[in-house]
């Protein structure tokens, strides 16, 4: 455990002035302030729509979500998921990692949760910001009626949902990451992957939830569909089983990983 | 308890096909500076990495203070620390932000981070990005790296790489304070023997995967027999003359002529003999081969 804890500690260390952490940062404060924007300087004509004070945040949520939901979110996890590896690709370093007095599941490990850590404090900032600026938006301009209605329950149900239906895609691309150091194989195979995922959900294919990048889509999708108040449906479940059976092959790839 | 900080008996290795090391059985004592030598090729990175466990060994093959290193794999690297090939360092970070991040998980108290910058003379770029830093920079750095542990064996890999003239006698000096006053086992592979024969106490000399020699370095002078070297206006001929005279010829070309030197007496009976049929010498010196010339002579006996 306390390797496990020092790996941890660091990866957050070295990798704080890498565009993967930068963007999990930016990118739902560039993400939200847009929107946010658009909702300030569009005000006459979204509230002139009358909208109730739920559907309003639906409507500033679903803003929000729809751009990032389905497609930068997965491409948040494959760019990640390649920039995690990709650092001790780049630098030759996994050969000084590998001989430190350190247990190798936990050199690995470590560099899956800060991976996971990432996407949790990404996706823990849209959750938030979307709350705080939608709130904010309410105090520029007293006619939103954003007071008038909490969306704590839907917003926290939506981000954990995409949190968990982000963990299947970011194994197969941590294990694809690990075994290839350019940057095109992730990306290409995320990119067709994701592509893929998107046809088999929005054609309606019965066992989309096959495909792990699909499922972001999926959760976006039952969003629309009425049914985003239940956690664990079967994506969810296709993604946590997928996550914990790519971590484990990522984990005999590591050990059986020579540094030539 | 064995004297030895590394052990390996009888280590091959494989690269697919390829035999890389073979039948390597190396004995480094503790306390000394062994030097690993052996051309570009030789598969001494190869062991070094088997030695930290990079590249996995067969079983009972390697074994770091006594102990062997599969079964013993986080005990042995506790004790080592080590610079292989090209310094591993994170360019984006700094000079002082890569050696917090390796005391990190090494567990070092951070002030260790100014030791190790003064003493390879790094502070005045400290705040700098490595990836900015000159070849003779990340070598210094991936030194300060192998030491911050304070191992009781260090692995260093071609540590002189990139440095110039003072930065190699200044890593020659380190090398010979850490085992003389910190007791240090020192492991240093080179392609360069006179860089070598300077600090080593012992040597291991090796070639396409396979030890040729392995000893101090006052053994590997007892292989290195005189010769008497003859400059003369016709070195073929003369070659060719003392041949047929009965004398051994080990080398000739066409500036000299080398053959085993037996005695004074008879290194000017020769002369005499040339002389009289008729060459003209130019010079006639006793000549004793230098380690340069022996490592060559042990790496390509033909």
């Amino acid at each position: 455990m306390h390797a496990l804890l020092i790996s941890l500690q660091s990866e957050c260390y070295k990798s704080r002035k890498t565009l993967a952490f930068l963007a999990s940062i930016l990118l739902p404060l560039i993400i939200c302030s847009l929107v946010t924007a658009a909702f300030y300087f569009k005000s006459e004509k979204i509230l002139a729509q009358l909208y109730s004070p739920p559907v309003l945040w639906m409507n500033y949520i679903g803003s929000i979500l729809g751009i990032m939901g389905s497609l930068i979110l997965p491409f948040y996890v494959i760019f990640m998921a390649f920039s995690v590896n990709n650092i001790e690709h780049k630098n030759d370093t996994w050969k000084s990692l590998f001989a430190q007095p350190l247990n190798k599941f936990a050199i690995y490990a470590a560099k899956y949760l800060y991976a996971v850590l990432l996407i949790f404090i990404c996706l823990f900032l849209f959750f938030a910001l979307s709350l705080g600026f939608g709130n904010l938006l309410h105090i520029l301009n007293n006619d939103y009626k954003f007071n008038e209605y909490s969306p704590l329950d839907f917003l926290s149900t939506v981000y954990t949902r995409l949190f968990l239906s982000s963990l299947g895609i970011l194994s197969l691309q941590f294990i694809i990451s690990l075994i290839w150091s350019d940057f095109l194989k992730p990306m290409g195979i995320g990119f067709i992957g994701l592509i893929a995922g998107i046809i088999a959900v929005t054609k309606g294919w019965e066992y989309a939830y096959f495909i792990p990048y699909s499922h972001a889509t999926m959760v976006i999708s039952a969003r629309k569909e009425g049914s985003a108040g239940q956690i664990f449906t079967q994506e969810i479940y296709a993604s946590l089983i997928y996550a914990a059976i790519l971590f484990l092959v990522g984990y005999f790839i590591v050990i059986k990983k020579s540094i030539k | 308890m064995s004297n030895l900080a590394i052990e390996t008996c009888g280590l091959t290795y494989h690269f697919g096909n390829h035999k890389v090391v073979d039948d390597l059985s190396l004995k480094v004592p503790k306390g000394s500076i062994y030097g690993f030598l052996g051309p570009n090729g030789a598969g001494k990175t190869t062991t070094i990495k088997i030695l930290l466990n990079l590249l996995k060994s067969p079983h009972d093959t390697v074994f770091i203070f006594g102990k062997e290193i599969n079964a013993n794999r986080i005990a042995s690297l506790k004790k080592i620390g080590a610079l292989v090939e090209q310094p591993a360092i994170y360019a984006h970070l700094t000079g002082k932000e890569n050696l917090i991040n390796r005391c990190i998980l090494l567990g070092v108290a951070r002030e260790k981070v100014k030791e190790m910058l003064d003493l390879v003379g790094l502070a005045d770029a400290a705040n700098k990005k490595a990836g900015k830093y000159s070849l003779g920079m990340k070598q210094r750095l991936g030194i300060a790296l192998a030491l911050l542990s304070d191992a009781e064996l260090l692995l260093l890999d071609e540590p002189t790489n990139g440095l110039d003239p003072n930065g190699i006698i200044e890593i020659r000096n380190l090398m010979s304070e850490l085992t003389l006053k910190h007791n240090k086992t020192i492991m240093v592979s080179s392609h360069l023997l006179n860089e070598i024969e300077k600090v080593a106490t012992h040597v291991g000399i090796l070639n396409k995967g396979k030890l040729l020699f392995q000893g101090t370095i006052n053994e590997l002078q007892t292989f290195n027999t005189p010769v008497v070297e003859i400059q003369a206006d016709d070195p073929e001929a003369a070659a060719t003359f003392l041949s047929s005279l009965g004398y051994a010829i080990s080398n000739s070309n066409l500036d000299m002529i080398q053959l085993p030197f037996q005695s004074t007496a008879e290194t000017g009976k020769i002369n005499t003999l040339l002389i009289q049929n008729g060459f003209t010498v130019y010079s006639i010196h006793f000549v004793k081969k230098d380690l340069e010339r022996l490592f060559l002579d042990i790496t390509n006996p033909n």
